[in-house]
């Protein structure tokens, strides 16, 4: 008797507390609601959800809000394909924007086979654990060091490490995330439009003998790419060339021809080009080499 | 032992005192690793090593500013002459090693594996190599400041391997009072026996470094923590303390890393320096036993640093033993001379424990570099690296009772933020007991380094 009593006032209790909080939350979202757009989760939808940053927003969610209050167009987005983006506009009904490509650049060529090594490194395989330790075991200190901490880091498989213990960048799958730029400890990456064709594939300070002692890619700062560029486009600055990219519309291939090292490279339709001077011992062909298996 | 649970919030709880509750003979501290000693080379007497050929003289051997070089391309300089002057307080002066001619000033490879600019000297091998500029100055009734000021002139850093300009660091920084100067004699890296000897054959400096020092930092005690495996040192040191009892030797075990400042200060004194705070802030300054005998026989004559001891061991060492290197003598000299450049296929600066492998033989010596350690070929079978299991071994043996464990699973996943943040990663100072004691062989404090450069890179970035 007194165990079905105490049942049912159990239940009757747990039945009006349920009621109660219910009728409060049934309040509470009514009081409470805030309207959102509901083109935003639609947008969302249509985007990869990979929160990469590439656009420059705090990741998917934080883009479409955007995209949706006319802030950032779609074409932003790097990692859809402009197939996709093209949905995004026609469903808010705004222009796709024109978004140039950007992609990460690695500032180095210096692979195992043109590079000199002063010492063995054993340990943690990471670039920046080698770095750590006394600076990994390239002559060079400013190189790339090749134990993948950039391809651990893409989660877009973008990166894969050649037969030179080079990174490769696939420009179709790299979405200028910028992982890489931050994980390198020699800060090799940078993020770049690819309508920039010129580039310096080359990070080493050092004189120019000491550089070229190191490796044979190396910048050695002889100032013949200053001549033959176009004017003011290319400067010598710590016994490297730089480029303006200010004056990105000035830039033609004339700069790379007599560059001895080809540290001086020509980016045009997925190809690097080197120029025709540079030694013929080091690879002519294109910059990041091709991965053979 | 305590459970390992109670160990995961880093050291807050050591108010219990369990050395009490074990009733330890000789003072100590909690955790920590017993690794072979190899201390063959603290029965030799120091030897002076020939000059090199050619000295290259970094401008930065210290922590804070480099120096600023004052000599010229093809100038001459007499040792003991200052070449490169200080850069504010936190920077020290750099006189020259040897007698001879600036060659070139150019960079050349350092311990971190950067270049770093240095003062290149083609030594005179006919010259007989004696101390030419001095600067002596009355250093009587001088005190604090003022000492201090003059201190920074002979260019004395920290030579434990810290680097900090001596000067600045006894200093009290405002607001704080300092009533005990530690000198810190348990050399407790294995291989290591340059304090040892400097205890041995160099009491007296020691005891008027220790003066000079008090009267800078204003501390009315000394005392000099030294491991109870060196006891000639204790002998030594005790016959020449000074009558008034103000400098106490006191004896604590031989254990690693008992010679790091946070655990011979807990030794000692039974005192912990907050989290994120400095020794200074609980009235300490330590300074080590070489630090004081060269500021004890540099000070009263006004001479620069112009030299170092330093052990040069290692089983590819036909001659190991402690000796007297200039400063800038590139390591393919010294290996040569004590017949170890053939065999040896790995060198250390430092410890075995915490020092760095190096990439060049062309690296210097410098004012931080304690010891030289040259080893052959290992057996090719690698160590495997197998995952972690849990065992616990490294939360037992880490002095600072952080937890490696957790760590080395964040830092494999890159979550480095959240190591600095809940796991306290920087009160790790690197003594490298975690990875000693891990029988899976997980590198724990090379991936700690990685995530404290990791980290300082995004804070310097940003």
């Amino acid at each position: 008797m007194g165990t079905a009593y105490s049942m049912l006032v159990t239940a009757a209790f747990m039945a009006c507390l349920g009621g109660l909080l219910a009728f409060f939350l049934s309040i509470a979202s009514k009081r409470l609601y805030v309207y959102e757009d509901p083109r935003i989760d639609l947008v969302e939808e249509l985007l990869p959800h990979a929160n990469c940053g590439a656009c420059g927003t705090a990741g998917c969610r934080n883009f479409a809000e955007q995209t949706v209050a006319g802030q950032i167009e779609p074409a932003s987005c790097t990692v859809n394909t402009a197939e996709q983006n093209k949905h995004i506009a026609a469903l808010l009904g705004v222009a796709m924007g024109n978004v140039e490509k950007r992609v990460a650049r690695l500032a180095c060529a210096g692979g195992h086979h043109v590079a000199k090594m002063r010492a063995r490194y054993r340990g943690l395989t990471s670039c920046r654990a080698a770095s750590v330790a006394g600076g990994g075991g390239k002559n060079c200190s400013w190189g790339c060091l090749g134990l993948g901490d950039c391809a651990d880091v893409c989660n877009f498989d973008a990166i894969v490490i050649d037969r030179h213990g080079l990174p490769v960048v696939d420009l179709a799958k790299c979405t200028a995330c910028g992982d890489c730029v931050d994980i390198c400890p020699k800060n090799l990456f940078f993020i770049h439009g690819v309508t920039k064709k010129l580039w310096i594939a080359c990070r080493n300070e050092d004189e120019p003998d000491a550089a070229e002692a190191a490796c044979e890619v190396a910048c050695t700062a002889c100032g013949r790419c200053v001549v033959d560029g176009t004017p003011e486009l290319i400067r010598l600055e710590k016994n490297l060339a730089v480029i303006d990219y200010e004056k990105n519309a000035l830039d033609n291939r004339v700069a790379i021809e007599r560059c001895p090292t080809g540290a001086i490279v020509w980016f045009e339709g997925g190809l690097t080009f080197k120029g025709k001077s540079a030694k013929k011992i080091i690879r002519i062909e294109s910059l990041p080499a091709p991965l053979e298996v | 032992m305590r459970p390992i649970s109670e160990n995961l919030n880093c050291g807050l709880q050591s108010s219990i005192d369990m050395s009490s509750f074990f009733k330890k003979r000789v003072a100590t501290f909690e955790h920590g690793i017993h690794p072979d000693y190899h201390k063959e080379t603290g029965s030799l007497p120091i030897q002076r090593l020939p000059f090199a050929p050619k000295l290259y003289v970094p401008l930065s051997q210290h922590v804070g500013k480099p120096a600023i070089a004052i000599v010229r391309v093809g100038q001459e300089v007499l040792r003991g002459e200052v070449i490169a002057k200080a850069d504010g307080m936190f920077s020290l002066p750099i006189h020259a090693p040897a007698t001879g001619i600036v060659e070139a000033i150019l960079p050349v490879p350092s311990d971190s594996g950067a270049m770093e600019m240095a003062i290149i000297i083609r030594v005179y091998q006919a010259d007989g190599q004696e101390i030419r500029v001095r600067n002596p100055q009355n250093l009587d009734g001088l005190t604090g400041v003022a000492l201090a000021m003059i201190m920074q002139q002979i260019g004395v850093a920290g030579k434990g391997g810290a680097v900090f300009p001596t000067h600045a660091k006894l200093i009290p920084p405002n607001g704080c009072v300092i009533d005990t100067l530690i000198v810190n004699g348990s050399e407790c890296e294995p291989f290591l026996t340059c304090d040892h000897r400097i205890m041995v054959e160099r009491a007296q400096h020691i005891m008027t470094g220790i003066d000079f020092a008090r009267r800078v930092c204003g501390a009315p005690r000394a005392i000099i923590g030294v491991e109870d495996n060196k006891p000639d040192a204790i002998a030594a040191l005790t016959a020449a303390l000074p009558g008034d009892g103000s400098v106490t030797v006191k004896v604590v075990e031989t254990k690693y890393p008992q010679g790091a400042a946070e655990t011979l200060t807990y030794t000692l004194l039974g005192r912990e320096v907050p989290v994120g705070k400095r020794s200074s802030s609980i009235g300490v300054v330590m300074n080590n036993v070489m630090t004081m005998a060269y500021v004890g026989k540099l000070l009263p004559l006004g001479e620069g640093m112009t030299e170092r001891v330093v052990t040069v061991a290692g089983p590819a060492v036909d001659r190991p033993g402690n000796y007297i290197v200039p400063l800038g003598t590139p390591l393919h000299f010294l290996l040569d001379s004590v017949g170890a450049k053939s065999r040896a296929k790995e060198v250390i600066l430092g410890g075995p424990m915490m020092g760095i492998a190096i990439a060049s033989l062309d690296t210097p010596v410098t004012k931080g570099v304690c010891g030289v350690l040259a080893f052959g070929k290992k057996d090719d079978t690698e160590q495997r690296t197998y995952p972690c299991i849990h065992c616990g071994k490294c939360v037992k043996a880490c002095p600072k009772k952080l937890n490696p464990t957790q760590m080395g699973m964040l830092a494999a996943k890159r979550e480095y933020e959240l190591m600095a943040d809940q796991f306290f990663l920087a009160e790790c100072f690197e003594c490298g007991c975690c990875s000693y004691v891990c029988p899976s062989h997980i590198p724990l404090v090379q991936q700690f380094r990685v995530a404290k450069s990791f980290l300082k890179d995004r804070k310097t970035a940003a």
